[in-house]
């Protein structure tokens, strides 16, 4: 521990860092790995890819640890200052911000299929030779359950599961709201227990989540490869499921800080980020859910 | 150093004016066209062009004014203003009409190019790597056309000739004084038929139709190429258009449907007939160099990691119907298309026969017509 | 931020040792470090070793242009040159350059003590060359490169594309976090790390542009993360985003390219007017013209960007409304942009200039680029642009708001800044040497190129016919000249960084303003460790 007195008074520029490097060679790593490792899958050879892919998420784990182990050292020793807090939630805000525009990019595309390829493949607009011509027979209705190039395939419900799903969703982000008030007002016990509960509500939709998609496959036929409604569906909701898994993992990450005794009422940046996160995340579903699921 | 800078200067000047002074106007513009349309398109060209010298004109008239007037070498004082909300809102508000009074006629010919209907005759043309398909809808006639040029030309191993990458087999004919409406489409990948002189310019994208149209007022062969990067073989996909007067038109039309249909009666009768392995693998190395090159190349040897080699490949060494089946059907999924409705099946039979005996291929296979029938039939 | 004292602490978790300019040294110093300027500095060297790359593949494609006829290489060789040239100086020559010039230049300039956020600072910066080497390494893939042309239309680069686009999608996914990250650093740093009383109506414009800028990457640099994904399940995991059979739509593709290919190209060029704004004030020894209006131009730029989107696609087939619609709001951008131009000719208007090279090059990018900007006003018109897309008339387009327009400035903004990088003054007889044979060369390599576009010489074709002959020889020479003065700014720049050069005063440029030239040059190590008062 430093023995002179932590001073928080000015910006706290950190000094040199190993982690910012091996993060650009896990990253590398993972795109190389991942890279041939899509080719070698989709021929069905055996080759290097997942190793490099995997040796990639394993220097990715150990510079997050190390990162943030060094990040919560030097929040711990005072060294931060509210302008340093500001700057960590601006960026996690912005980082939000292009989480936003990524799904917008696939919201983007499910409308347009739907909206316009869709019709335009009927024949609709200035189109009446594509769908006179090329496909005499194809109805463009929603949800596409017979491709124009011939793939069958059944709609997913929202009732049922999905709506259940909603729901663990929407309580959680009350759930975790919840906490952070136990946050505020210092009453640790309400903290610990809201956020195990939130946790534990994210574990069961990720599991129901999975269980949907087994059913999907088996039941419904409805799958990665059956036309752009199997398409947008699996890649919105798979999209998402990825970021409730993180999302869940950092809450667990939390909860280990939040027993190991750290965050106050001013010094909570970590514990909000990954609460602005879920909140996020949770919005995302509601959109999902009347986008994808109802309409 | 400042006599250096000048020659070096002057010699580029020199060049640059000897030699756009010396190109033809067609080298150099926009081509006026041959339809009312294109002429419209060209005088809009024109129109913006000369606003956007006038444009430049004022601006960097103004700014080397400055340049030769207010440098610090002359002794200039600096002024100190840096605002003035008048001149401001003015040059806003006039690049602001200037666009309102280009955005007019621009709306008025969009409206008339992008207006397909009542159409006197259909063509429906497709593009694949790296060829043309030409279908008439009102008539039975179909063909592709492919470019003509030699490769030996490509190559450097002949002389260029004079529409050298521009020439095709069999260009697209089309009558004059009427209303042809393009429907465009594709097998593969995106292309795009443009024909300069028309001012039509329309992608081709796989599974979609989209519509053009041109109306010619005199005879007379037109030029184009595909617009649209569509592979290795983009730059050598060119288009050529005949146009004819209406009855020269109906003459050739009804000549190519006869054609057709003796081809047809061909067929047939080559079905039944057995040709000899010399001639199969002279008619199957023309059809391999016109058709097949492009992608598995002249040597057979395709380009590795993009289109497989033919020679000495399993396929072509041991698993004929597979052969067959590649050629007649295609590969889903792939470059390589079905070249069932392309070649006959004598063609079909010979380059078959062609790639299992060439480069080294020794099967001592002969494949007639009739086998590929067969296939065809069997897989019915 | 309101005592401030001068002792400095170290994390505990690092040893104690005040580094107040104390650099550390070796190869650890560029490895490791948290340093704004030392970040910035590897940006810059990185952008120039991908120009030289990106140029040299230019120089592959204009050699084969020379003359009619395949030479020297493959068609299939050629589309690979051109798609990697395009990738390789957009997201590897001009972004990270204005990365770098951002590093440098946004913390000294609004007087903080580095970046806010210098950790990811280095993430950022290292993220690029494994990108990029990841790139390269298709080359030796069976098939190459990617040779499906910067734009990576779909289904080219999916059915019909070869295996190197799994690594191709994978590191453009890395390239735009990378952007994403600087992005965010660039503009958090902006929004909090400002001095006390740099309001922000007294930001200098490349701040303000740069902030503009950060928020368009944030917006569209996922988008582009959103549509290579698709393209790779597309070709990879059999879904049909692209594929009519499927019920998607090729040209969806072009449409999620473009909403992020349009901001992309301001992206390229709003830092541009930045610097131009900083160095024509300085050498017109007078204010800047209507600075509030730079600022409100600026911003309607990167507003309307997200509206203009689908002018790439006037002849996919859109219905006639759309194309209007795209049509107008493209055409609308001339305003804005006109602002700009006559808001720096009004600069020099009755100033009192003299014409060091960051001014000769600031002007040689008004002329130029506005002459690139007209030709684009053209390209708006849809019924025309019917004849000149995918022709050479876009290629001289874009290549004089890129090459004579954002590398210019560039170049601008690297002898500007030089003296304070560096501490040494530039050779200013190599440095008017290079201004003079890049100006000539450059508008020989692409001023032909609007004639033969035009005359209906496609783009992207490694062969064509004989009426293009003549002026193809042409850009070509003109092609090899601007390549080779290249060279002269290498010379130059590395005879500054080997510090042969007169000293630099701190602020080398009689009417320079800005906080930039408070410090000594070079610039300490570290600076506003306190924050200065505006
Ligand atoms: C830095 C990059 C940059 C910039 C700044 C611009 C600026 C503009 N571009 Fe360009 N563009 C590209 C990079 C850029 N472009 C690239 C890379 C491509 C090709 C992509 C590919 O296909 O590979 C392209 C292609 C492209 C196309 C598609 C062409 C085609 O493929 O068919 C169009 C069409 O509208 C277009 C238009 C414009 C317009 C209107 C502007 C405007 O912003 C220009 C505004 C400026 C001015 C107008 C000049 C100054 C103004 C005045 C002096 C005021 C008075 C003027 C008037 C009233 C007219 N551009
Ligand atoms: C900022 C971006 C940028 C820049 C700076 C340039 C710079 C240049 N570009 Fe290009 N260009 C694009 C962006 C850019 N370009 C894009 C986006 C495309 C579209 C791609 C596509 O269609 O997909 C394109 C396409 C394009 C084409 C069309 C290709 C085609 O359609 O097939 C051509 C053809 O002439 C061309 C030429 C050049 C030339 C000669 C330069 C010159 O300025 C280059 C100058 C040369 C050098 C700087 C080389 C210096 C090096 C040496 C002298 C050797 C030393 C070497 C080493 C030490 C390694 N470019
Ligand atoms: C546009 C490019 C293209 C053209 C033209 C083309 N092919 Fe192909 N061909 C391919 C591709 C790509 C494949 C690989 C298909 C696959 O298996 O995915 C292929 C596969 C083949 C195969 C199977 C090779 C093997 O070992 O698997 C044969 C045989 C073949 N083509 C013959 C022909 C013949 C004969 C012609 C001309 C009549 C022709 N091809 C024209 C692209 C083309
Ligand atoms: Cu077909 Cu380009
Ligand atoms: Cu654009």
């Amino acid at each position: 521990m430093n023995t002179e007195k932590p001073d928080n008074t000015k910006y706290y520029v950190p000094d040199q860092s190993i982690w910012p490097i091996v993060g650009a060679l896990a990253l590398g790593l993972i795109a190389f790995g991942a890279g041939h490792f899509t080719i070698e899958a989709s021929r069905q050879e055996a080759g290097f890819g997942h190793y490099v892919l995997g040796a990639g998420l394993l220097v990715l784990i150990i510079m997050l640890v190390g990162w943030f182990g060094d990040q919560i050292r030097e929040s711990r020793a005072g060294l931060y200052n509210a302008q340093l807090g500001r700057s960590y939630k601006q960026g996690m805000l912005w980082f939000i911000f292009s989480e936003v525009m990524l799904f917008m990019a696939f919201f983007g595309a499910l409308f347009y299929a739907r909206m316009i390829a869709l019709p335009w493949l009927g024949g609709a607009s200035n189109n009446a030779a594509t769908g006179a011509i090329l496909w005499p027979n194809f109805e463009a209705i929603w949800p596409l359950t017979l491709t124009p190039g011939g793939t069958e395939t059944e709609a997913m419900g929202w009732l049922g599961l999905p709506l259940i799903n909603t729901a663990i969703l929407v309580v959680s982000s009350v759930t975790l709201h919840f906490a952070h008030v136990g946050l505020e007002e210092a009453k640790r016990k309400a903290l610990t227990n809201w956020l195990i509960v939130t946790i534990v509500l994210g574990l069961i939709f990720l599991g129901l989540q999975m269980y949907e998609y087994v059913h999907a496959y088996r039941d419904l036929g409805l799958t990665l490869q059956s036309g752009v409604y199997g398409n947008t569906f699996f890649l919105l909701t798979g999209l998402h499921g990825i970021h409730v898994f993180l999302g869940v993992t950092l809450l667990i990450i939390m909860l280990g800080r939040v027993m190991a005794g750290h965050f106050t009422k001013d010094d909570q940046f970590g514990f909000q980020a990954a609460a602005w996160y879920w909140h996020f995340v949770d919005v995302v579903w509601l959109i999902l859910f009347v986008f994808v699921y109802i309409i | 150093m400042k006599v250096r800078l000048t020659s070096l200067l002057v010699g580029a000047i020199a060049l640059f004016t000897a030699t756009i002074a010396s190109a033809q106007p067609s080298q150099l513009n926009l081509t006026r066209g041959a339809t009312d349309i294109s002429r419209q398109v060209y005088d809009l060209h024109m129109l913006v062009f000369y606003i956007c010298v006038a444009i430049g004109v004022v601006v960097f008239s103004v700014m080397f004014i400055s340049i030769v007037l207010h440098r610090k070498s002359r002794g200039v004082k600096p002024a100190k203003f840096h605002d003035n909300v008048k001149v401001e809102i003015a040059w806003t508000v006039i690049p602001f009409l200037i666009l309102i009074g280009m955005a007019v006629p621009a709306t008025i010919t969009l409206i008339k190019m992008d207006d397909t209907s009542e159409s006197d005759l259909s063509v429906l043309i497709t593009g694949s790597q790296w060829r043309w398909h030409y279908s008439y809808l009102d008539y039975d006639v179909e063909y592709l056309s492919n470019l003509a040029t030699p490769r030996e030309q490509i190559y450097g191993r002949l002389p260029r000739t004079e529409n050298y990458l521009l020439e095709v087999d069999r260009p697209l004919v089309i009558p004059t004084g009427k209303k042809v409406r393009f429907l465009i489409t594709s097998d593969d990948v995106i292309h795009s038929w443009w024909v300069p002189e028309f001012a039509v310019k329309k992608d081709a994208n796989p599974g979609y139709i989209n519509e053009a149209w041109t109306r010619v007022d005199e005879p007379g062969i037109f030029r184009g190429q595909c617009a649209e990067l569509c592979g290795r073989d983009h730059g050598f996909m060119p288009i050529v258009v005949i146009a004819k007067e209406p009855a020269d038109f109906e003459e050739w039309i009804r000549g190519e449907e006869q054609r057709l249909a003796d081809r047809r009666a061909e067929e047939e009768r080559l079905l039944s007939m057995e040709m000899d392995k010399d001639e199969l693998m002279r008619i199957g190395q023309q059809v391999h160099l016109s058709q097949c090159a492009a992608c598995h190349q002249p040597n057979g040897q395709g380009i590795p990691g993009v289109f497989p080699a033919v020679a000495g490949s399993d396929v072509a060494l041991n698993d004929r119907a597979r052969h067959i089946e590649v050629i007649v059907n295609g590969v889903a999924g792939s470059a390589m298309q079905s070249f069932r409705n392309n070649l006959s099946m004598s063609e079909i039979a010979a380059v078959v026969t062609y790639q299992r005996n060439a480069w080294g291929n020794d099967t001592g296979d002969v494949v007639q017509a009739a086998d590929i029938h067969n296939h065809i039939q069997g897989n019915q | 931020m309101s005592t401030i004292t001068d002792t400095h602490s170290a994390p505990a978790a690092h040893d104690d040792h005040d580094h107040h300019d104390h650099k550390p040294t070796g190869i650890k110093r560029w490895l490791f470090t948290t340093n704004h300027k030392d970040i910035g500095t590897m940006y810059l060297w990185f952008s120039f070793a991908m120009f030289l790359l990106g140029g040299s593949m230019a120089l592959m494609i204009r050699a084969e242009l020379f003359q009619p006829g395949m030479q020297i290489i493959d068609p299939h060789f050629f589309n690979q040159m051109t798609t990697m040239h395009g990738v390789i100086m957009v997201f590897g020559a001009v972004m990270p350059a204005f990365v770098g010039l951002a590093n440098w230049m946004i913390p000294m300039m609004i007087g903080a003590p580095d970046m806010a956020l210098p950790r990811m600072n280095n993430w950022s910066f290292w993220i690029l060359p494994f990108a990029f080497l990841i790139l390269l390494s298709t080359f030796f893939m069976p098939g190459g490169a990617p040779a499906f042309g910067w734009t990576f239309y779909a289904p080219l680069s999916t059915t019909y594309s070869t295996d190197s686009t799994a690594l191709f999608v994978f590191a453009m996914h890395i390239m735009g976090m990378s952007s994403i990250m600087g992005a965010i650093n660039v503009i958090v740093t902006i929004m909090n790390m400002r001095a006390p009383g740099m309001n922000y109506m007294k930001m200098p414009l490349f701040v303000w542009t740069w902030f503009i800028t950060a928020f368009l990457l944030i917006a569209v640099m996922p988008v582009l993360a959103g549509v290579v994904t698709m393209v790779l399940t597309d070709k990879y995991f059999g879904t049909s985003f692209f594929d009519a059979a499927g019920g998607g739509d090729p040209v969806l593709f072009q449409h999620l390219f473009w909403f992020f290919g349009h901001p992309e190209v301001y992206i390229m060029i709003l830092p541009s007017f930045g610097i131009v704004s900083a160095i024509i004030p300085a050498f017109a020894r007078k204010p800047l013209f209507g600075y509030a209006s730079m600022v409100y131009a600026t911003s309607a730029i990167a507003g309307l960007s997200f509206l203009v989107w689908a002018h790439h696609m006037f002849t996919t087939g859109m219905p006639t409304f759309a194309s209007l619609f795209f049509m107008y709001m493209t055409m609308l951008i001339a305003v804005p942009t006109g602002v700009k131009i006559f808001n720096w000719v009004t600069t020099m208007w009755r100033g009192a200039m003299t014409f060091e090279t960051p001014m000769l090059f600031s002007i040689a990018f008004v002329v130029l680029f506005t002459i690139g900007g007209l030709s684009g006003v053209m390209l708006a018109i849809t019924p025309v642009d019917y004849q000149y897309h995918d022709t050479y008339f876009v290629v001289a387009h874009f290549h004089y708001v890129l090459v004579s327009g954002a590398v210019f400035s560039i170049l601008a903004a690297a002898y500007y800044w030089l003296p304070k990088w560096s501490g040494v003054m530039y050779d200013d007889f190599l440095s008017k040497m290079h201004f003079w044979c890049s100006l000539i060369s450059v508008n020989i390599l692409f001023f032909p190129m609007h004639f033969v576009g035009l005359a209906g010489m496609p783009r992207r074709i490694p062969d064509y016919a004989l009426q293009f002959a003549d002026i193809n020889a042409i850009v070509s020479v003109g092609g090899f000249l601007f390549g080779f003065s290249q060279l002269i700014f290498l010379a130059v720049v590395v005879k500054c960084a080997l510090k042969k050069g007169e000293p630099a005063p701190a602020k080398p440029w009689e009417g320079a303003e800005g906080l930039e030239w408070t410090v000594p040059s070079p610039a300490p190590y570290h600076t506003f460790d306190v924050p200065p008062k505006v």
